[in-house]
């Protein structure tokens, strides 16, 4: 895959928290049609990073552009039509207890002002649902899913807008390695049907070689190093070095 | 932790309700208008619980007059217990016993949901749905509170003086007409009006402070519990100070 046309731009970014620096000057980019893995260690400020891409914190310094407009100083509304086209796949699911699945997939719909007829709704809806292969459970209440459904599920939703660039956070942590590595295989069947962009946020080496065009491994707030995961596995630096030796002894 | 340290929490807390609350006050009358959102939280915190309110307010009523009948038979005036019960009932008891219950209910409930939904992300997501969740979860939320518990209120007091009519009736025979006769009576448009306009503020705290406490819930299960529980506290000691303080201004426009 040649990568052509950015789609995300961070530059210089910076993020603290009091005395805790989380992020000092990361930079990157986000092609079209690639899937890169940004990997860390936890407490990193992988997720943190994640979150001030799709607006949910704010940088402290530094840019963020996505279809190159810059999203730092966006208010609610221009927010809203970027966050459109970014799908936000979360770590807890964050499905909501109160709502049915259907009515789970349709909120964004709804909420959005997309018009569409209720006909082109339940459409979108069976459609999402059948790409993650739990149609069947349209009626039922999220408490009645196991966790590997949850997450499929959340996925549905993070995929019924077709967004552009859909942003994993942590997709298969808290899943069993079976279900976790068919959510895998769920998140490049996607990027194949829909050309989508993506960033994973992940510490799962497995994830990490299946998923990824490439892969950036965030350390000390920064972007330390970067490249495919054939490249990163004979990288000779002892802290890119630890994540790979990690999984030879899994 | 020192009494400083608790003291300074303490300023710190309120002071961050104050900030949230004058957000409220921003965003409730801005479009976009959550109605159905709305619509449904005043089914949930007005009808759904209809049933606890109207249930202690007969027990209160019943209780209240069972209880008053003895002293009111020693000083000679049994007559009067209907009109005696009837005051107390509508100007003090039904609004702060209804606005306890309330607190006890809706307060514990939305600040658990919200907390709920904090730990769990849904907030986030809906944040990213397109959609603005202080709108959403806490104006709805607060105004539905403050809608529904004047109508509970009024309720509960019919249904308390209902339980009334019985306790006078346990050991007496007064007739229902002559009963409402005269608690109706006694009541002056001074007992009602200020006594009904205390209960929106008391919706108004319970519901802010529910709100409050799970809106900034901290993470964990724990904080869920933490949100429910400070909530409940914190809103029964509010309707307390909020009725002293009515007391005083209804007293000061000398509608005492």
């Amino acid at each position: 895959m040649t990568p052509s046309e950015s789609v995300m731009k961070i530059s210089h970014l910076y993020k603290s928290f009091g005395n805790n620096h989380v992020l000092i000057d990361f930079n990157f980019e986000l092609y079209k049609g690639e899937n890169v893995v940004v990997l860390g260690k936890s407490g990193s400020g992988k997720s943190v990073l994640i979150k001030c891409i799709i607006g949910l914190l704010k940088p402290d310094e530094g840019t963020i552009d996505v279809f190159d407009q810059c999203i730092n100083d966006m208010d609610d509304t221009e927010l809203d039509k970027i966050r459109a086209k970014v799908g936000f796949l979360f770590q807890s699911n964050a499905l909501y207890d109160s709502m049915t699945v259907r009515e789970n997939l349709e909120f964004p719909l709804r909420r959005h002002w997309i018009e569409v007829s209720q006909e082109e709704v339940n459409n979108m809806v069976m459609e999402a649902l059948e790409d993650v292969g739990l149609a069947h459970t349209i009626d039922m209440m999220p408490i009645e899913l196991s966790g590997g459904m949850r997450k499929r599920i959340a996925l549905a939703r993070t995929l019924i807008l077709k967004p552009d660039i859909i942003l994993y956070d942590e997709p298969t942590t808290g899943l069993d390695s079976i279900t976790g590595s068919e959510i895998i295989s769920l998140m490049i069947e996607i990027k194949k049907k829909y050309n989508t962009s993506s960033l994973i946020i992940s510490h799962d080496m497995n994830c990490v070689r299946r998923a990824s065009d490439r892969v950036v491994v965030l350390y000390d707030g920064t972007c330390y190093a970067a490249g495919t995961y054939a490249e990163l596995q004979h990288h000779t630096d002892p802290k890119v070095k630890q994540f790979f030796e990690q999984e030879f002894k899994q | 932790m020192s009494n400083q340290t608790r003291f300074q929490a303490f300023l710190s807390e309120a002071g961050e309700l104050s900030r949230f609350a004058a957000r409220f006050f921003a965003q409730c009358f801005r479009p976009r208008y959550e109605v159905s959102e709305f619509i449904r939280q005043c089914y949930i915190i007005g009808y759904q619980s209809l049933p606890l309110v109207g249930l202690t307010g007969f027990i209160m009523g019943l209780v209240l007059t069972l209880q008053l009948r003895p002293s009111m038979v020693d000083y000679g005036v049994e007559s009067q217990l209907p009109a005696i019960v009837g005051i107390a009932i509508v100007r003090e008891i039904g609004p702060v016993i209804t606005a306890l219950i309330f607190a006890g209910k809706i307060g514990s409930s939305i600040g658990a949901e919200l907390g709920s939904m904090k730990v769990t992300e849904q907030i986030d997501a809906m944040e990213v749905s397109g959609t603005n969740p202080f709108k959403y979860l806490v104006v709805t939320r607060v105004m539905a509170a403050v809608c529904m518990l004047p109508i509970l209120s009024v309720l509960s007091d019919a249904i308390s003086l209902y339980g009334a009519y019985l306790g006078v009736n346990v050991r007496g025979a007064t007739s229902f007409h002559l009963f409402w006769v005269e608690v109706i009576d006694s009541l002056a448009f001074n007992d009602v009006l200020p006594a009904f306009i205390k209960t929106f503020f008391f919706g108004f705290a319970v519901g802010i402070i529910g709100c409050f406490k799970g809106y900034n819930s901290k993470k964990g299960t724990e904080g869920v519990g933490h949100s429910a529980n400070s909530a409940v506290v914190l809103s029964s000691v509010v309707i307390f100070i909020l009725d002293l303080l009515a007391v005083q201004i209804t007293d000061l426009l000398g509608f005492n």
